[in-house]
């Protein structure tokens, strides 16, 4: 068998494993979608009338509507790789992981089963969460086929960048509390991003950190192309913050997974 | 104590069989602390192999790495499993070998079954023959009721048993069992023996490690011993008890004035005055015994017990891994 098959077909399994371990106990992955879709409800219902104010031209709550949801979706998948980074440290701690190493598999298909499982459960996540933006409605004004699909392979992009990041913290993590804690930023960074307000609101130091950090540009594109606004250079940097956050990831993540385990 | 190595003794045909495993001056250390201290060894293919210490003595970072886990410190010598050099080819040293540890290595999330399918999966069998042999492992150990259930629910020995079950799927020629029946309890002990034997009859090559010497008694044609890491001793059990003086007729007394007499008459025993026994070395063999009841009936001695001990492993092993004082202590202490 050649070594691309192997690959191929180890990760698979490991995927399965994944999966099945997701479908098994999927108390993790529901609790991590509360946060995101609690904001949402909160940010429309309660502060609404106040927030949407806040985003100039008299905009009243359905216009505010559409400007949040596509950061609630990208905070979605922000806090579905928490999960991630729970379930690669817990997957560390079983003596399972141990026997993989003495086995004549594809080294690296552990990590790739648990990334392709991760990106996936993003996906599902996400169409839920857009499932009750939809329902309390959301509506995109300005999509095309091409739009959607361009707005589709963002996220699956971004959240492939955040579940290998998510991974690497998973391994370091020695236990699933201390991996909790150190994937909080996936969740947090949304809360300092475009997502509820416009970063040109906020005070002028903090500003350029808003603009930049990974979340913004992102949030910026998947506006403007779902409701047509400007993207601009949002779009090339969005790009690059997913491949250059994934590539890192992934040397960060198979370096500490290739090492002796204790 | 001893400290220097005792030698192997050569099998009696003169031609040696293959060697399954083999080391040279293996070495690891952890920063400061120095683990392995050049260990060699030679485990013919088709033989079970146990490796005895006390806790922390190393067994476990052997274990480690002869199934790839860990990498020896860069000073060792060869290393060789089935035939493939560890450090040049790991791949194929993982692909000959099977281990199941100390910490039982199954999936707690998923079923029996479901672990059985995923090994399957990994050693690449194809649908079919996945689940025939899924089914075949579960049934040998016993497994198949509980196929269904969450390996997570399973009994100590269940989840051991799953484990070694799960190893097999490769069919592996050589397996490493890193202490297999630590926490069981004794029916379940047996029966993994029992599957350790299957295993050897079939012809596959067992590594043993073990802090029960009767385990490696009953299941070892070679012993090593490892204390602070290095091998203290190695041979078969025979051979090892041979090295430790010991065996002897032991005489109780319960009238202080006869045994105070029988001391006097019989020279060179051991007196133990608390107790009001003689010791008196003896191989145990019936001629011997035989001569040394004639010569107690001819000095009118009669003692109110007599009984003969044999040295056994706990006396090698104490003797060799430095617990001085501890032999008359009973075995459980050293579980």
């Amino acid at each position: 068998m050649s070594a691309l098959s192997l690959a191929v077909q180890d990760s698979n399994t490991m995927l399965r494993r994944n999966l099945l371990h997701a479908r098994r106990y999927p108390s993790l992955t529901l609790n991590l979608l509360l946060t995101p879709i609690m904001l949402l409800l909160l940010f429309v219902y309660i502060f609404g009338d106040v927030m949407s104010a806040g985003i100039g031209g008299g905009a009243d709550r359905s216009e505010y509507i559409a400007y949040i949801v596509p950061g609630i979706l990208l905070m979605t998948i922000g806090g579905t790789t928490i999960g991630t980074a729970v379930s690669v440290s817990n997957d560390m701690t079983e003596g399972i992981i141990a026997r993989f190493r003495t086995m004549a598999i594809h080294r690296g298909s552990v990590l790739v089963g648990h990334v392709v499982g991760s990106v996936l459960q993003c996906v599902m996540s996400g169409v839920l969460v857009g499932a009750v933006a939809v329902a309390i409605g959301f509506r995109s004004t300005d999509a095309g086929v091409l739009e959607w699909l361009a707005a589709f392979g963002l996220l699956v992009l971004f959240a492939m960048a955040l579940t290998w990041v998510a991974v690497g913290m998973g391994l370091i993590s020695p236990n699933a509390e201390a991996a909790s804690n150190n994937a909080m930023p996936m969740i947090l960074l949304p809360l300092l991003s475009s997502a509820f307000i416009p970063v040109d609101t906020m005070p002028g130091w903090f500003q350029p950190i808003a603009e930049y950090q990974p979340f913004t540009p992102a949030i910026e594109t998947l506006r403007g192309l779902l409701l047509g606004s400007e993207i601009g250079h949002n779009g090339w940097l969005a790009v690059v913050w997913c491949l250059g956050l994934a590539v890192l990831g992934y040397f960060w993540s198979t370096s500490k997974f290739n090492r002796d385990p204790k | 104590m001893r400290s220097s190595v005792m030698p192997t003794s050569k099998r009696g045909n003169g031609q040696e069989p293959p060697a399954a495993v083999s080391t040279v001056g293996l070495r690891k250390s952890y920063g400061d602390k120095l683990v392995l201290d050049g260990i060699d060894l030679r485990i013919p293919a088709g033989t079970v192999f146990a490796l005895l210490g006390p806790n922390g003595a190393g067994k476990t970072t052997v274990v480690k790495i002869l199934s790839t886990l860990i990498s020896a410190d860069p000073g060792s010598g060869d290393i060789r499993v089935g035939g493939n050099d560890l450090a040049a080819d790991p791949q194929a040293v993982r692909a000959a070998i099977g281990v199941t540890g100390q910490f039982s290595a199954v999936d707690n999330l998923i079923t029996g079954e479901e672990n059985m399918l995923l090994m399957a999966d990994l050693h690449h069998l194809s649908r079919s023959e996945g689940r025939r042999t899924a089914a075949e492992l579960l049934e040998r150990f016993d497994l198949t009721e509980a196929a269904k259930k969450p390996a997570s629910t399973y009994s100590g020995g269940m989840k051991r048993r799953l484990d070694l079950a799960m190893t097999l799927v490769g069919n592996p020629r050589i397996i490493f069992l890193d202490e297999p029946t630590t926490g069981l309890d004794p029916r379940s002990r047996h029966n993994m023996w029992q599957i350790i034997r299957e295993l050897v009859s079939d012809g596959v090559t067992v590594f043993l490690t073990t802090q029960y010497l009767e385990e490696a008694d009953e299941l070892a044609d070679r012993i090593a011993v490892l204390n602070d890491g290095k091998i203290a001793a190695e041979g078969s059990a025979d051979e090892l008890k041979r090295l430790i003086p010991g065996g002897h007729v032991r005489l109780r007394f319960s009238d202080p004035a006869a045994y105070q007499s029988a001391a006097i008459a019989l020279r060179d025993v051991t007196r133990d005055d608390e107790a009001l026994s003689l010791q008196i070395p003896s191989d145990g063999s019936q001629r011997e015994l035989r001569s040394l009841l004639d010569w107690l009936d001819a000095a009118g001695i009669e003692a109110d017990e007599l009984t003969v001990h044999t040295p056994d492993l706990d006396d090698v092993f104490f003797a060799l891994t430095g617990g001085t004082n501890v032999p008359n202590q009973p075995k459980e202490t050293v579980r």
